[in-house]
């Protein structure tokens, strides 16, 4: 049977191969990020819910389980109502160009020391470049939507993507200085040899810069004046109903789980146990605990699931920023730490002989 | 200058945010007080406010001499009564229509009433599947105080030492 299957896949040509192959790969990645995009919303509800001593949804299904399904039936099934002033095309197309960067931005990540989709030596450039596209979406639907509030909406993510990409990208230098490659993989790997290893420790301000930023980039609370519902409804999707607003949604979502997997690659080591290197063989040829302690893609999930967390407890946790509050706070405070630390790193790295901190 | 140090320590060190987010985290493992409603519902005192209802002396007769206190006392003006002579000499009502949609539930018409006939009973989910519904009249009101009399008569043996 297999020899039969191997000679059916012989019959295709090379280049149909690949394709196929890589194919299967993307559909391995998308169905469970948009499964676990579902379920995030639902883990968002009910996480929120239970830190307002509520219990959160718990009806469609056991324990609610089927409210994500019961949501995109409902949003599948209403109109979209595009406004009649509203420039059509651009209108359709801006969910779409925030919904599709954060979707490709998935080709680079390594999930095992063995398994992505591409592994490309500017990957952590191809990231930067994918995420910011994003605003461009949001800049669009708050323009296309002809709606003055929509407008406002989109002016106000994106003075504020801009101002935290930068102190983004410069947290993220200070990871590529550390780890000398903008291979994701390669950066991975340069944290082997445990907990202590990872560049949290060396990089903690790096760190902190770029999980506020990663907040306020996927604009969430306490970052979401661009939604700001109580003072401009629900910012630059106003306008935007049934599908084309639940594709904001998934995108919002999807960019959340970018901002983790990132998050985790860069300073947290990856798919390594925090006990990697540091347990004597014996243990790691166990067979079920062996598995478990050593690297593998469930420890990614594991550090990505954490961070989706923290995202969520911040949003039950704190207020809304005021505008002026989250610019002062990108452009006076992110963007001079994050220098400093980076030409600290510098100095340390090539100028006195402490510079193994970093590396 | 050690102040200012510590206080950029404190303010670097999100010292703060993450006491908030202590709280927040506390309250995750705390006892949910939500309340599944149609499954479980809260205590209820005896003097609820929910629909109206007339009520009936034990042998019968209506208790309502038409004196038109409610439809005075009612701020909302949702009570319209209209009255005549019976047959047997006294005063009745001819007419009473509560409209549901002005109504407040304030209660001052149980309140003003001097022979205890228009009450609020404990029933607050009703709903009208037509227009016009929400004015209901004195036989709805006298059926629903005949059906709950013997709630409404405890509830008021209850608050009657309050009174």
């Amino acid at each position: 049977m297999s020899k039969f299957l191997l000679g059916v896949w012989g019959w295709f040509p090379d280049w149909s191969q690949v394709l196929l192959l890589n194919l299967g790969k993307i559909f391995m990645i998308l169905v469970p990020l948009l499964l676990s995009v579902a379920y995030l919303t639902y883990a968002e509800r009910k996480i929120i819910g239970y830190m307002q001593v509520r219990i959160g949804p718990n009806r469609v299904g056991p324990k609610g389980w089927l409210q994500p399904l019961a949501d995109a039936l409902k949003l599948l099934l209403k109109e979209i109502i595009v406004p009649t002033k509203a420039s059509r095309f651009l209108f359709v197309f801006a969910p779409i160009l925030t919904f599709a960067p954060a979707i490709a931005a998935w080709a680079v990540i390594p999930f095992t020391d063995n398994l992505w989709l591409a592994n490309i030596d500017a990957g952590l450039l191809f990231i930067l470049a994918l995420t910011s596209m994003g605003v461009y979406g949001v800049i669009i639907a708050g323009w296309a939507s002809n709606s003055k509030y929509a407008f406002l909406g989109s002016m106000r993510s994106a003075a504020q993507i801009v101002a935290y990409e930068i102190a983004m990208g410069f947290a993220l230098v200070g990871v590529l200085m550390a780890a000398g490659s903008l291979n994701l993989r390669e950066i991975v790997l340069h944290q082997q040899g445990g907990l202590h290893q990872w560049y949290l420790w060396p990089l903690f301000p790096l760190f902190l810069v770029y999980l506020i930023s990663g907040v306020a980039e996927t604009n969430r609370a306490p970052f979401d004046v661009a939604e700001g519902e109580s003072e401009i409804v629900a910012g630059f999707h106003v306008e935007y109903s049934g599908m084309a607003f639940a594709i904001f949604f998934l995108a919002e979502y999807a960019n959340m789980i970018l901002i983790s997997v990132m998050c985790s690659i860069m300073f947290l080591g990856g798919w390594l146990s925090p006990l990697d290197g540091l347990l004597p063989v014996k243990i790691l040829a166990l067979p079920v605990i062996g598995t478990a302690l050593g690297g593998g893609m469930h420890w990614l999930l594991l550090k990505m699931s954490f961070i989706l967390f923290c995202f969520l407890w911040f949003r039950a946790t704190f207020p809304r920023y005021r505008y002026d509050q989250i610019m002062r706070l990108g452009w006076k405070v992110f963007i001079p730490v994050t220098l400093v630390w980076i030409g600290l790193m510098g100095a340390v790295m090539f100028l006195t002989p402490w510079g193994f901190i970093f590396h | 200058m050690v102040k200012t140090l510590k206080r950029y320590l404190n303010t670097f060190l999100l010292f703060e945010l993450v006491k908030g987010l202590m709280v927040t985290g506390r309250h995750l493992f705390a006892r949910k007080i939500t309340i599944q409603y149609p499954e479980e519902r809260t205590p209820m005192s005896p003097r609820f406010r929910g629909l109206h209802a007339l009520r009936r002396y034990p042998n019968g007769e209506e208790r309502c001499i038409a004196c038109k206190l409610c439809e005075a006392v009612c701020p909302a003006c949702a009570i319209t009564i209209e009255s005549e002579e019976r047959a047997d000499g006294t005063r009745r009502t001819t007419r009473y229509d509560i409209d549901l949609f002005k109504c407040i539930y304030c209660g001052f018409c149980e309140e003003s009433c001097p022979v205890d006939s228009i009450v609020e009973t404990r029933i607050f989910e009703f709903h009208f599947e037509n227009r016009g519904e929400h004015v209901i009249t004195k036989e709805q009101l006298l059926a629903v105080g005949d059906k709950y009399e013997k709630q409404l008569a405890a509830d008021r043996a209850a608050d009657a030492k309050y009174r």
